[in-house]
């Protein structure tokens, strides 16, 4: 009975965790922003302009909702739900701490993970291919041509993309030797030599550039800069969303920000050990797990106020030309190292 | 007695939204509903025991296959689909595509009717060893099934290079 409480109150946690994760990352975008161009950024309300995301939300809520008249209502209103299901959706499977009782609290420990599935890398990979379709929809039902045009961009991008992604994901399958996550961040623990931690990244050559694909292929799977074309604001207005306002609007902002937390603690969990590092105990694995997530979405802002955005037949390119072929190529390495080495 | 009712959640939606699939002019509506349906499907995998199956379901059917068809659908911008016949007439009485349509669809239920007295009206089990891990199937795919895994494969292979012929125009000097 506490375990079921527990359960859903950890669902619960999870779920507004994420929802706080989009409001840090809205002000830390802000403020890294500034701080790259040399300005201020946010800081009047609240101490240094902490209080912001607050403002921005009571903004947003306040906003008419408008809806071109001749928009599909239905699908103008659904696609943002679907965006912002699929970013709270997979993060369902992603474990973020080792195994714990709260301090004995609990009978039974607790896995910090909302559920347990044997096929979770599967899961997030589903669920990412899922994820085209909300912004699909809105560029359709907006009825407009800048949206259609962002639509039909995301949708090639995200499929060109979607192929070395989940490559990717096949080479730390074949590392781990399992598809749960659990398992393959149980299998990152201790270190080589005494002192490199036995992450898959550091599991040269394959694990490295597994992790590099994992991550352009992440960026451009959650459409940020510099693969932001399907919202590219100079050519396309404001691409798929630029119909959308007030909460529907800050629903695709919000599922734009979700999702680049779950491709971050994703790339934590499969390639960076996942809860694991030195000086601290199991129990507080999670401050581990937080800061290597920490770190890769500081590098996603870093990255967005650095590159300029590329060229659209220069993403495509890139996509199928070099990502593609380097991934299958290194999938067949890695498989060929495991057979080899017998790990 | 719980999972005999998701059973007939999922099979519900499974069948109204195949049939709500041909019952659309948007031809939009018609591919989400078709997913609706693939997600239906995934469902029953899961309470069948195979998760992965389910999974690739999504992955293959739902995530990769319709995007297609709606980025085709989206590119044409078939709103709504033309209705050539003469609107008075109901359109069985009339030669064209839907009198052959439905002469087709007769033929296949009289079909499927035929099998299942055939069959005897066996139901659920799976032939030999269950197939719903990972392993297994990837085993059985690379020795059972290879033959035809690897035929399939040449097959879609022949479709793509078609597809790049005709698509391709002829460049002169």
């Amino acid at each position: 009975m506490t375990l079921l409480v527990a359960q859903i109150v950890l669902t619960l946690f999870v779920f507004f965790m994420l929802l706080n994760s989009a409001a840090v990352m809205v002000y830390v975008e802000r403020k890294v922003a500034a701080f790259l161009q040399q300005r201020l950024g946010p800081y009047r309300v609240g101490w240094q302009g902490v209080l912001q995301p607050l403002a921005d939300i009571v903004k947003l809520l306040f906003k008419e909702e408008l809806r071109p008249r001749a928009a599909d209502a239905f699908l103008f209103a659904l696609a943002p739900v679907i965006s912002a299901t699929c970013a709270f959706a997979a993060f369902a499977v992603v474990p973020f701490g080792a195994e714990t009782t709260l301090g004995g609290w609990l009978p039974e420990p607790l896995r910090l993970q909302v559920s347990d599935v044997n096929v979770a890398i599967l899961v997030v990979f589903a669920i990412a291919s899922m994820s085209v379709y909300g912004i699909v929809l809105a560029g359709w039902s907006s009825n407009s041509k800048y949206s259609l045009l962002g639509g039909l961009r995301s949708s090639a991008q995200m499929i060109s993309y979607e192929l070395s992604y989940g490559l990717a994901l096949a080479s730390v399958l074949l590392l781990g030797q399992s598809m749960s996550l659990t398992d393959i961040v149980n299998l990152q623990s201790g270190t080589w030599f005494g002192f490199i931690p036995r992450w898959n990244v550091f599991f040269l050559p394959c694990g490295l550039i597994a992790f590099l694909i994992y991550m352009t292929a992440g960026i451009a799977e959650t459409n940020r800069a510099p693969f932001d074309f399907p919202e590219a604001e100079q050519e396309l207005v404001a691409g798929y969303h630029t119909e959308y306002s007030s909460m529907s609007f800050a629903m695709f902002f919000l599922a734009e920000y979700v999702n680049m937390v779950t491709v971050s603690a994703v790339a934590t969990d499969l390639f960076l050990g996942g809860w694991h590092g030195p000086f601290l105990p199991e129990s507080f694995g999670w401050i581990w797990f937080l800061v290597k997530v920490g770190a890769i979405l500081f590098f996603y802002v870093w990255m967005r106020w650095t590159l300029p955005r590329y060229r659209y037949d220069q993403l495509m390119r890139f996509g199928w030309k070099v990502l593609l072929p380097v991934a299958v190529v290194n999938l067949l390495a890695t498989a060929a190292g495991v057979l080899y080495f017998g790990l | 007695m719980g999972s005999d009712l998701t059973f007939y959640l999922f099979a519900a939606i499974a069948i109204a939204a195949s049939l709500l699939v041909i019952a659309q002019r948007n031809p939009i509506y018609s591919v989400l509903l078709l997913i609706a349906s693939f997600g239906a499907l995934s469902g029953l995998y899961v309470l069948l025991d195979a998760p992965f199956v389910a999974v690739i379901q999504i992955i293959v059917y739902a995530g990769a296959i319709m995007v297609l068809f709606l980025f085709v659908v989206m590119l044409l911008n078939a709103s709504h689909e033309e209705t050539e016949y003469d609107e008075r007439v109901h359109p069985l009485l009339q030669a064209g595509p839907m009198r052959f349509g439905a002469f087709l669809a007769a033929a296949l239920m009289i079909e499927l009717v035929w099998a299942l007295m055939k069959g005897g009206g066996e139901s659920g089990a799976f032939p030999g060893k269950a197939v719903s891990g990972v392993k297994e199937i990837g085993q059985l795919l690379f020795t059972d099934y290879a033959f035809p895994f690897e035929v399939t494969s040449i097959l879609i292979l022949v479709a793509m290079v078609g597809a790049v012929v005709l698509a391709r125009r002829e460049t002169h000097q």
